[in-house]
C-alpha cells in the first residue's frame, strides 16, 4: 500500500496552474497544485464543486478548450505572465503551466501527436456520464475496436477478439453478443463497465476516473468500484479516482488529496487523512457529512459559500469561512508543508501543529474515526 | 385529532404505455407503485429511501396529489383526497407542501424571490400587498437568507441559497406536511448540512411533519425519525430510523446497507459487503412473488412463488420477507441463509466477502 514511498513516482506533478478566460474575466480555476502517483497506486482527489479536481485531471492531459503554451520565464512569475497571455490571445480561452511528470516526460510540453499516443494507451479517462462519453450512434464494438487499433498493430479480427474479452473482463454477459450492442441498450451500470473495458483495452499504467460512481445508484456504485479495484490489482493499474464522496476514498484510496477552490488543502495518506486530519477545511467536511455508522445529533457545518475563482480572497482562500483563522492567514497564502509527526502527511494551513492536532482529536474521537466497530 | 397526520393505504399507481396514434390503446402499464401503505404521524420525519426506478417519487407526488393514484386510498388529517377535484384540493394544498431537488429548476428564472415567495399567499388571497411582504421578509430571514435579498432573481444565488428560497416558499403558508424529494442530493456536502441543519431547526420550532425521500441512506438516517425503504414500487421495510440501521431485516435493506461506502477507513475497508449482481428489473414485467428473489442471496422457491406481505418483526419494525435476517452484521454465508448450499450462493448472489 503505503509502503514503497521511494519508489519513483510514476506522475509526479508540480506547481500546476491552469487559467480559463471567461466573459467576467480569467478564472484561476487550478493555482499551484502539485502531487504524485505511484506505480499501482491508487490516488483518491476529493473537493466540492468547482475545487478544480477535474479541472487538473483535464489540464495534465491537455483537454482544456483552447489551450494556449507560454515558455518559462523565471523573470515573471507564472500567475501573471498567464493572465497576460490570456488578455492579449484572441484564440486561446485556457493555459496551463508547471510540470505534469508522466514517467518524467512533461506532459505540459508533449506535443500534440505525443499527447495522443499517450492517451487511451498509457493514460486513460473514464468519466461520470458513460451515456455521453460513449458515440450512441456506433456499437460500444467498433468503439473498442478504434481503440485498440489506434494503439496497436493488430487486425480488425484480433482487434474484435480483444474487444470481447475486454467485456468479458468487466463481467458483461454473452460479450460476444452484446459487442454489437449499442450504448442506449445498457443500463447505466452496464455502460460504465464498457467504458471501463475501453479504458483499460490497452492496458494503462495510468487510470484517472472522474466521478466514475457518481451517477449511479448505490448498490451499482458498490459493483463498479470492486470491479476498479479487482482490475487494478490484476493489472498493477495506478488510478486517480476524484470523486466528491469522502467514503468512496476512505474505502479506495491509498492517498487522499483534499482540495479546496483550486488549491490542495491537505495530502496524506488515507488512514492518516482520517485519523490525523490537519485543515480546517477537512474538519468541516468530515463535521458536515451525515453518517451511516454514527448517530449525529446535529452537523458541524461549514458558514458560507465557497469562494468565487474569479476573484479569490487574499491569502488562504479557505480564510473567509474558517474558524480558525488570524491575522496571517489574511497576509499570505499557505503552501502544503509536512506535519511534523509525519513527513507523509501534508497541510496547508498556518496554525500551530499542537493546535490542529487538539482540534483533530476532537473531531476524531467524536465521529470514531480511529474505531474499528460502530 | 389524532396522531396520525398522513395515511396512505394500499396505493397503487400504475403509468399506462399506449399504442398506436388512432386507435391508442394500452398495451402495458408500469407498475410505479404498487400495493404501499404507511402512515405519518404529527411532528415526525419519515424517510423514504430507494434506488432509482423504486417508486419514491411517485409516492412523492400521489402523497401531494400531483398524481391521483390508480387504486387506494390517500387520507391526510383525516380526510380523504385520493380523487378530490382541483377545486376540493384547494384547502388541502395549503397544508401540503413540496421541496423539490432541483434548485434551479424549481425556481421561475424570470421571477423576483419576492414574487416567488409570495406567490403562495396570492394564490390562497392571504394578507393585502404590505402584509405579504412582510411575511416573505421574515421567511426569508427565517431560513437564513438576507430579507433585503426580496428583489434578487434566482441566479444571483448559489444553489444552497436556492434551495433555502424553496424552503421558505414551501413554509409561506404555515403547512402542517412537507414532502421534500431528494432536497439536498444536489448540493455539495457543506452545503447540505447547512440545508439539513436549517430544515431540523424549522421542524423544531413550527412542529413540522416532513415526508424525506433521499437515495443517500446516510441522509435518511440522520433527519429521520421512522425510515421505509422501497423497491420496485413496493415497501420492502419500514421502521424506526435507529432500529433500522441497527438491525436491517430485509436482505434488500441489508444490501444497500452493506454498499454504502463509510467515511472512516477503519470500519469501511474489510467490512463484509454483499455486492448485489444485476440491475434492478423492469418495472413493466416485474418479478413474480417477491420482487427481490432474483438478485436476493436467500431466496429460496417460495420466494419466487408466493409475495411475502410486510408484516410487524418486532414492535415497530416491519419487514416485507420469509427470511428475514437474524442479525447484523453477517458474513456473507450468514447472509446466504443457514440452510443454504455454497454454489447456489455464488450463482444467486456473487456474495463477496472482503
Amino acid at each position: 500500500m503505503t509502503a514503497d514511498v521511494h519508489e519513483a513516482p510514476l506522475l509526479d506533478v508540480r506547481d500546476l496552474r491552469t487559467y480559463f478566460k471567461t466573459d467576467d474575466g480569467i478564472v484561476k480555476a487550478v493555482d499551484g497544485v502539485s502531487f504524485t502517483v505511484r506505480p499501482g497506486q491508487t490516488l483518491g482527489v476529493v473537493g466540492e464543486s468547482g475545487s478544480g479536481k477535474s479541472v487538473t485531471m483535464m489540464s495534465i492531459l491537455n483537454l482544456n478548450p483552447n489551450p494556449g503554451r507560454i515558455g518559462h520565464d523565471p523573470a515573471l512569475p507564472p500567475g501573471p505572465r498567464m493572465e497576460a497571455f490570456l488578455h492579449g490571445s484572441k484564440k486561446h480561452t485556457s493555459i496551463s503551466t508547471g510540470q505534469a511528470l508522466f514517467r518524467g516526460e512533461n506532459l505540459l510540453e508533449a506535443s500534440k501527436r505525443r499527447l495522443r499516443a499517450l492517451r487511451g494507451s498509457e493514460i486513460s479517462m473514464i468519466f461520470q456520464d458513460p451515456m455521453t462519453s460513449l458515440n450512441p450512434v456506433l456499437s460500444v464494438g467498433s468503439q473498442l475496436v478504434e481503440a485498440v487499433m489506434l494503439h496497436r498493430d493488430v487486425t480488425q479480427r484480433e482487434a474484435r477478439e480483444l474487444a470481447i474479452a475486454g467485456l468479458q473482463e468487466v463481467g458483461i454477459p454473452r460479450a460476444e453478443r452484446r459487442i454489437d450492442d449499442y450504448p442506449h441498450q445498457f443500463s447505466g451500470g452496464m455502460r460504465q463497465r464498457v467504458m471501463i473495458a475501453m479504458a483499460l483495452i490497452n492496458d494503462p499504467a495510468l487510470l484517472i476516473a472522474d466521478e466514475p460512481t457518481t451517477a449511479l445508484d448505490v448498490t451499482t456504485q458498490a459493483q463498479i468500484l470492486d470491479l476498479i479495484r479487482e482490475l487494478q490489482a490484476e493489472h498493477g493499474t495506478a488510478v486517480i479516482l476524484i470523486t466528491h464522496d469522502l467514503g468512496v476514498v476512505a474505502e479506495t484510496a491509498d492517498d487522499i488529496v483534499v482540495m479546496y477552490a483550486a488549491r490542495i488543502a491537505e495530502h496524506a495518506p488515507v488512514f492518516s487523512l482520517f485519523e490525523h486530519p490537519m485543515h480546517p477545511y477537512t474538519w468541516g467536511l468530515l463535521g458536515s457529512l451525515p453518517r451511516l455508522d454514527v448517530e449525529l445529533e446535529r452537523l458541524t457545518q461549514i458558514r458560507g459559500q465557497p469562494p468565487s475563482l474569479l476573484r479569490p480572497p487574499a491569502g488562504c482562500r479557505f480564510r473567509p469561512r474558517c474558524r480558525f483563522a488570524f491575522d496571517r492567514c489574511r497576509a499570505e497564502l499557505p503552501e502544503a508543508t509536512p506535519a511534523g509527526f509525519d513527513p507523509g502527511h501534508l497541510d496547508a494551513c498556518f496554525l500551530a501543529e499542537a493546535r490542529k492536532l487538539e482540534e483533530s482529536a476532537r473531531i476524531v474521537a467524536e465521529l470514531g474515526l480511529a474505531e474499528e466497530a460502530a | 385529532m389524532t396522531d396520525v397526520l398522513l395515511e396512505v393505504e394500499n396505493v397503487t399507481k400504475h403509468f399506462p404505455i399506449t399504442e398506436g396514434i388512432v386507435f391508442r390503446h394500452e398495451v402495458a402499464s408500469v407498475k410505479a407503485l404498487d400495493g404501499v401503505s404507511l402512515q405519518v404521524r404529527r411532528g415526525e420525519t419519515l424517510g423514504i429511501v430507494g434506488e432509482s426506478g423504486c417508486g419514491k417519487s411517485t409516492l412523492a407526488r400521489v402523497i401531494m396529489r400531483l398524481l391521483e393514484p390508480t387504486g387506494g386510498t390517500v387520507r391526510f388529517d383525516g380526510r380523504d383526497i385520493t380523487h378530490l377535484s382541483e377545486q376540493g384540493l384547494r384547502p388541502v394544498r395549503r397544508e401540503l407542501q413540496m421541496i423539490f431537488q432541483d434548485p434551479y429548476a424549481s425556481l421561475n428564472p424570470r421571477k423576483r424571490v419576492g414574487f416567488i415567495v409570495s406567490e403562495p399567499l396570492e394564490v390562497h388571497r392571504i394578507g393585502t400587498e404590505a402584509e405579504r411582504k412582510r411575511r416573505v421578509q421574515d421567511l426569508l430571514e427565517v431560513v437564513g437568507l438576507n430579507p433585503e435579498h426580496y428583489n434578487r432573481f434566482p441566479h444571483e444565488f448559489s444553489g444552497g441559497q436556492r434551495q433555502r428560497i424553496g424552503v421558505a416558499r414551501a413554509l409561506a403558508l404555515n403547512p402542517k406536511l412537507i414532502v421534500a424529494d431528494e432536497p439536498v442530493s444536489a448540493l455539495d456536502v457543506s452545503v447540505q448540512a447547512q440545508i439539513l441543519n436549517l430544515l431540523k431547526d424549522l421542524q423544531a420550532e413550527f412542529g413540522l411533519t416532513y415526508v424525506f425521500i433521499a437515495h443517500d441512506l446516510s441522509v435518511v438516517r440522520h433527519i429521520s425519525d421512522r425510515v421505509a425503504v422501497m423497491y420496485l414500487g413496493k415497501l420492502v421495510e419500514l421502521s424506526g430510523s435507529r432500529d433500522l440501521y441497527a438491525a436491517p431485516r430485509h436482505p434488500y435493506t441489508g444490501s444497500l446497507l452493506s454498499a454504502v461506502p463509510i467515511a472512516n477507513p477503519r470500519r469501511g475497508r474489510g467490512r463484509s459487503s454483499f455486492v448485489l449482481t444485476g440491475d434492478v428489473p423492469n418495472p413493466i414485467n416485474p418479478p413474480s412473488g417477491c420482487r427481490f428473489h432474483p438478485r436476493c442471496p436467500r431466496a429460496r422457491d417460495t420466494c419466487a412463488l408466493t409475495e411475502p406481505p410486510l408484516e410487524s418483526l418486532s414492535a415497530g419494525h416491519d419487514a416485507a420477507c420469509f427470511f428475514p435476517l437474524e442479525k447484523w452484521p453477517l458474513t456473507a454465508a450468514e447472509m446466504a441463509g443457514a440452510g443454504r448450499a455454497p454454489d447456489t450462493v455464488e450463482a444467486g448472489a456473487g456474495a463477496v466477502a472482503s
